[in-house]
């Protein structure tokens, strides 16, 4: 709208740490989360160890990766509600497979497939037929659910358990300091992270997310971008629901649904915008650590219900600070 | 986006008998009641011994479901989305049997009542007022009041428990008088009528529309959006407290932790049942009638031995299938 | 202040001798200093308006000279930093629209304030609208057979908009703010409209805006004229204050675009290939029956009045609409696109006029400019951001692009977020470019170099496709013109010929030699089916755009 009535007449001093929210999120969001660890050893000293690193980052990282589907899907403008199902389903697929001809290494294939799969359904629904990303995504859910029900009746009598290779990957430490999980994750950050900044899909994502209609104007097939990352996306959600199970060493059909939310809420605090275009994946990594960290000090200091309840404020208050600074003008 | 309402016949002006108009505007209502009456009869084939003590069964557990449904719809309407509408139900569900737990009078049992009706609306301001204050979209509001109300119901019963009063329980279990009127399916009717029908022939019921329709027309129509907006909410909680009421009346007790699964198909019902999530188009009966059909679908499966989880898959597919379908029709037709 | 325009035939709000003649009481409604800033951009400083019983009051300025914000301020719909509002002596503040009509201001504006999902009927229960006054407007304003139990979001724009004048008309406001509603709008209907809104004249006033120049001469009694934000003169409208209004517009130190900037080159189009021929394309309702030929080295312009096929003429040849009948060639081979990405493929590129349609507001102009580049599949790959750098700095500086605040493009101002919607393509080399008014609400000195580079492009052999609503660019920047009225092609003029005059007749369709119309144009017989086909259509693209 009015363009030509511009006059530069800016208060500088109110909004510098506006404009360093904005542009660059990761800085109050790594204070905030620096925050966090000193409040933790400062209420119970003695918190902050090795071994207190490990854990958090071992559950940051299945957080970091599940809600890497929600950056992925939200940047687009979409959402992906069938990750928990689909996670879960991977790793129930897997261990199902350990005593099968082709043992767990035929599981995690068949679990990647039958994930992709999903993802495909979910990408062609979205990005063929339309259909709203968030029904799309919730009737996956239900029909993965579903078949990975009827998979373990039918499985129950050949036993499941969670593969020891698995179990490594998920609690293993390497050099009794790094977890593996940690190292499986920091190549797939990576690739995510450079693959939104510096390939021509990664912009699709932000260009259809933020403007559909130019982004056709300007030769983009949206559908074939959005068949791409629902699959990626499942194909992650598969990959967090084995470090799971390797986590807990249990493979059960429902293991990694309580993330579906929280994958959301870190994706949001770390500043990706649920309306797309908007975001980007350090952020989320940043904001699943500071979630876990939350759930961490809470535990220490507060009963379960106040936790839910500061884990909701905080992401509502987060979430409104971003609405404040990347309010237009 | 409104998929589901894309079937619905385009009108021709001019010729409004009554019974046309009616027809048309209801269309899809009247579809899928077509289709709970094919399944049922289709039930009825497949299990003889489905009668009507069966269906007071089905009638009370699916209650709380429909009325969660109902909440969803309001809300959806207007054009937002209500995440945290199973930890509303949780909430009120566990005030309402702690407050009961002493075996309370009857009299001192309606106030709880009320109570915690009122609660539930104020659960919905909270939702509304944090959506109008802080401008953050709807979605991530009530995911985040997901947890707190999640919270509060651990802190007033951190385990399932209390009890209910007896009169609450015997409103939805059993038939009123005659077998084929379960009590459960009376008092939803009695409830969304009591709600709906007067609201959706107010003022305020048009403004609900008229937001969820287009905003910025709303607002130079003279309606006060943001008000709106927060009463639609406050609506919603209502509903869903009544839903966590029945939760309480046909459990015997009040349950901290949210259902999840309330939400998801509140949504999926909301859409079947002809609401556009885009808002601005739609009732409360078509999700209603729309629940009643996803339940009976696994309870058909039920029936013909089929694996229950079937079930699962049979309401996802009919979600998205009907969604497909629906647009694949509206692209046909703004092609053609 | 603006002490340099005194001489004109102004007379100035500031002006003493008329303070003295317009006491308060005398008038209807006067806004007083009047100022609004939003963040850094101040939108209003100091602005006023004073509308007197009785007139019919033009609201005039260049776009971005405060217009809207001082509209959306009367309406209610955004509250002043300071100023205050009077009426019928009465000092007022309105914070939303509602309050704004039960203070006696009622608008209606060019998006119709109709809801889309609720019928005519609902709608004016909504607004508490009289349905027997609502009657009686609608069937002055020519549609007396609406149904007031269909749904408005199967009703053709026009019509909504009628419905929204009838309803604001109804509600018997003081004063009636009509924002842009004649744009687009058929004939006959405008006409309906202005004879409407002139005979209404009691105590009560109407503030019209409009562009059309012809308009505000046949309906105002006096115009108001703001830039950067300010009022800068009143003016008595009569014969020949066009000039004057144009010229309080513009300000001082800024003159038009001369076809001397512009290097013209000779187009011989003798013996080459049509770039584009387009034979017998019809689409929708609108478009009936357009043949044209686009050769490479030339600015081809089109002149149309709103709504008479352009859209989906240039929807077609950019791949966004298929067509429902006829052909189109592209250098002798027949073809048809299925998608925009398949026209971009064949070279034919689209640079549209709403920049809201076309840029990614919160991304950066490099991402945005390199967009057309990554679009196809076997361009997702890695970015050599050297390259990127490189074509994109090339297009920046070609088109003298203002990048400063480039970290999101909203950001930038109107002119240059248009420069970037063009460098898009630049950067990837043009051969054929369709341009549909991509001059519209920018500022004069930025319409001048996209005319410049327009040309240049040419002159490299590009073929150029553009289609102004403003008939004074076309001898600028083209080298022949054609016109369209009623969805056919129905005249070819040479830039010699084309002045405004020419053309003016020309898309009203009116025999070169004819008087040219005192203000609105008799309806002909092709007009009249334009007319029927605009209204009778109920396209999707009629339904309103939130915003």
């Amino acid at each position: 709208m009015s363009a030509a009535a511009t006059t530069p007449e800016r208060s500088m001093a109110g909004r510098s740490w506006r404009h360093a929210m904005r542009d660059y999120p990761l800085i109050p969001l790594s204070i905030l989360l620096v925050a966090l660890v000193i409040v933790a050893e400062l209420v119970r000293p003695g918190t902050v160890s090795s071994n207190w690193v490990a854990i958090t980052i071992r559950q940051a990282v299945i957080l970091a990766i599940l809600a890497g589907c929600q950056t992925l899907t939200m940047l687009t403008g979409g959402i992906d509600l069938s990750v928990g199902y689909v996670a879960s389903m991977a790793g129930f697929v897997t261990a199902t497979f350990v005593q099968q001809p082709g043992g767990w290494q035929m599981g995690v294939a068949v679990a990647l497939g039958a994930a992709a799969l999903a993802g495909l359904v979910n990408g062609i629904g979205i990005g063929i037929f339309r259909v709203h990303p968030l029904i799309m995504t919730l009737g996956m859910g239900l029909i993965v659910f579903g078949f990975a029900n009827v998979w373990q009746l039918k499985n129950v009598q050949t036993g499941a358990g969670v593969p020891i290779e698995i179990r490594t990957l998920g609690v293993g430490l390497t050099g009794d300091l790094v977890p593996n999980n940690l190292l499986v994750f920091v190549p797939v950050a990576i690739l995510l992270i450079l693959g939104l900044r510096r390939t021509g899909y990664g912009r699709m994502l932000y260009a259809i997310g933020d403007n559909p209609i130019a982004a056709r104007l300007s030769g983009v097939r949206s559908w074939q971008v959005l068949v791409v990352v629902y699959v990626i996306s499942a194909l992650l959600a598969a990959l967090a629901g084995l470090l799971q199970a390797g986590l807990s060493n249990v493979a059960s059909v429902a293991l990694v649904n309580p993330y579906l939310l929280p994958s959301v809420a870190a994706a949001v605090i770390g500043g990706t915008s649920i309306l797309g275009g908007r975001g980007g994946y350090s952020g989320t990594i940043v904001g699943a650590l500071i979630l876990t960290v939350l759930t961490g000090v809470l535990s220490t200091i507060l009963p379960e219900p106040w936790r839910q309840i500061v884990f909701g404020a905080i992401v509502v208050l987060v979430a409104a600070a971003y609405t404040r600074v990347t309010a237009e003008r | 986006m409104s998929a589901a309402t894309a079937h619905v016949e385009q009108p021709r002006q001019g010729s409004s008998s009554r019974v046309n108009t009616f027809a048309r505007d209801n269309a899809w209502t009247l579809s899928l009641l077509g289709f709970l009456a094919v399944l049922l009869v289709f039930i009825k084939f497949v299990n003889p011994n489905y009668g009507f003590g069966s269906m007071q069964g089905t009638a009370t557990s699916i209650l709380p479901l429909a009325l969660a449904a109902v909440a969803q719809a309001v809300v959806v309407i207007s054009g937002g989305i209500d995440l945290s509408l199973s930890s509303q139900m949780a909430l009120t569900s566990c005030i309402a049997a702690t407050l009961m737990k002493n075996n309370p009078g009857d009299g001192l049992a309606v106030g709880i009542v009320v109570v915690v009706l009122l609660i539930g609306m104020l659960l919905g301001a909270v939702n509304g007022g944090l959506i109008v204050l802080t401008k953050v979209p709807d979605i991530i509001v009530t995911l985040s009041t997901f947890f707190i109300f999640a919270g509060f119901a651990l802190l007033v019963s951190p385990a399932p428990g209390g009890a209910a009063a007896d009169w609450l329980k015997s409103l939805v279990v059993g038939a009123l008088g005659v077998d084929f009127l379960p009590k459960a399916a009376i008092l939803l009717i009695v409830i969304t009528a009591v709600i709906w029908i007067p609201l959706s022939r107010s003022k305020l019921g048009l403004s609900l529309f008229a937001i969820g329709s287009n905003q910025l027309a709303a607002f130079r129509s003279g309606v006060a959006v943001n008000r709106t907006k927060v009463l639609s909410y406050m609506i919603t909680g209502l509903v869903a407290a009544f839903a966590g009421l029945s939760l309480v009346a046909s459990t015997g007790i009040g349950t901290p932790v949210p259902e999840p699964t309330y939400v998801l198909i509140s949504i999926a019902a909301v859409v079947l049942g002809g609401v556009s999530l885009a808002g601005g188009i739609g009732g409360v009966f078509g999700p209603i009638i729309a629940v009643v059909i996803l339940q009976l679908i696994r309870d058909a499966m039920t029936f013909m031995q089929i694996d229950p989880n079937y079930g699962l898959v049979a309401q996802g597919l009919i979600l998205i299938g009907v969604l497909m379908v629906g647009s694949l029709i509206q692209m046909r037709r703004s092609r053609a | 202040m603006d002490a340099g325009l005194t001489g004109s035939a102004a007379l100035f709000t500031l002006n003493p001798g008329e303070r003295m003649t317009l006491t308060a009481t005398d008038l209807l409604l006067e806004a007083t200093d009047v100022s609004k800033t939003y963040g850094a951009v101040v939108a209003l400083r100091g602005a006023s308006l004073a509308v007197r019983p009785g007139e019919v009051h033009a609201l005039m300025g260049a776009n971005g000279a405060g217009k809207s914000t001082l509209v959306k301020i009367l309406t209610g719909a955004v509250t002043p930093d300071r100023g205050r509002i009077v009426i019928r002596g009465n000092e007022r503040t309105a914070n939303s629209p509602a309050q704004a009509r039960r203070n006696g201001i009622v608008s209606v504006y060019q998006e119709p304030a109709v809801i889309p999902d609720l019928d005519i009927r609902d709608n004016l229960r909504l607004t508490d609208t009289p349905v027997e006054a609502f009657r009686h407007w609608l069937s002055e304003l020519g549609l007396p057979n609406l149904s007031l139990a269909s749904l408005a979001r199967r009703l053709p724009l026009a019509s909504l908009r009628i419905v929204d004048l009838a309803r604001a008309l109804a509600l018997e406001p003081d004063v009636l703010l009509l924002d842009e509603i004649t744009a687009a709008l058929p004939a006959n209907l405008t006409e309906r409209v202005l004879h409407v809104v002139q005979q209404r004249r009691d105590d009560r006033s109407v503030i019209f805006i409009s562009h059309r120049m012809i308009e505000i001469a046949a309906i105002c009694d006096r115009a108001t004229v703001l830039r950067n934000g300010e009022t800068v003169g009143v003016v008595d409208v009569k014969a020949g204050s066009e000039d004057t209004i144009v010229k309080l517009m513009l300000g001082e130190g800024v003159t038009s675009v001369r076809r001397d900037d512009v290097s013209a080159a000779a187009v011989n189009s003798e013996g080459q290939t049509a770039r584009i021929s387009a034979r017998n394309l019809s689409a929708s309702r609108r478009l009936r029956d357009a043949s044209f030929d686009l050769y490479p080295g030339e600015v081809l312009g089109v002149v149309a009045l709103d709504g008479q096929g352009q859209d989906e003429l240039f929807d077609i040849l950019a791949g966004g609409e298929r067509p429902s009948g006829g052909t189109l060639q592209l250098d002798g081979q027949n073809v048809a696109f299925r998608h925009p990405a398949d026209a971009i493929r064949m070279g034919v590129v689209f640079v549209a006029a709403d920049r809201a349609e076309a840029l990614l507001m919160q991304r950066s102009v490099r991402e945005n400019i390199s967009l057309p580049a990554n679009a196809r599949i076997r361009t997702w790959g890695w970015i050599n951001l050297g390259r990127e750098r490189h074509k994109v700095d090339g297009a920046v500086a070609t088109l003298q692009i203002d990048a400063r605040a480039g970290s999101e493009v909203r950001r930038l101002s109107g002119g240059n977020q248009q420069k970037v919607t063009i460098a898009r393509w630049v950067a990837g080399g043009v051969r054929t470019m369709l341009c549909f008014d991509p001059t519209r609400g920018i500022d004069i000195g930025t319409k001048g170099q996209i005319y410049v580079l327009l040309r240049d492009l040419a002159a490299a052999g590009a073929a150029v496709l553009l289609y102004t609503s403003e008939l004074k660019e076309i001898q600028l920047a083209c080298d022949r013109a054609i016109v369209i009225f009623g969805g056919e092609v129905v005249a070819e003029l040479s830039a010699a010929d084309a002045d405004e005059a020419a053309l003016l007749r020309a898309a009203h369709n009116l025999k070169p030699g004819s008087a040219l119309p005192e203000q609105l144009v008799a309806a002909s017989s092709a007009e009249k089916a334009a007319v029927e086909a605009a209204i009778g259509e109920a396209a999707p693209s009629t339904t309103m755009s939130e915003s």
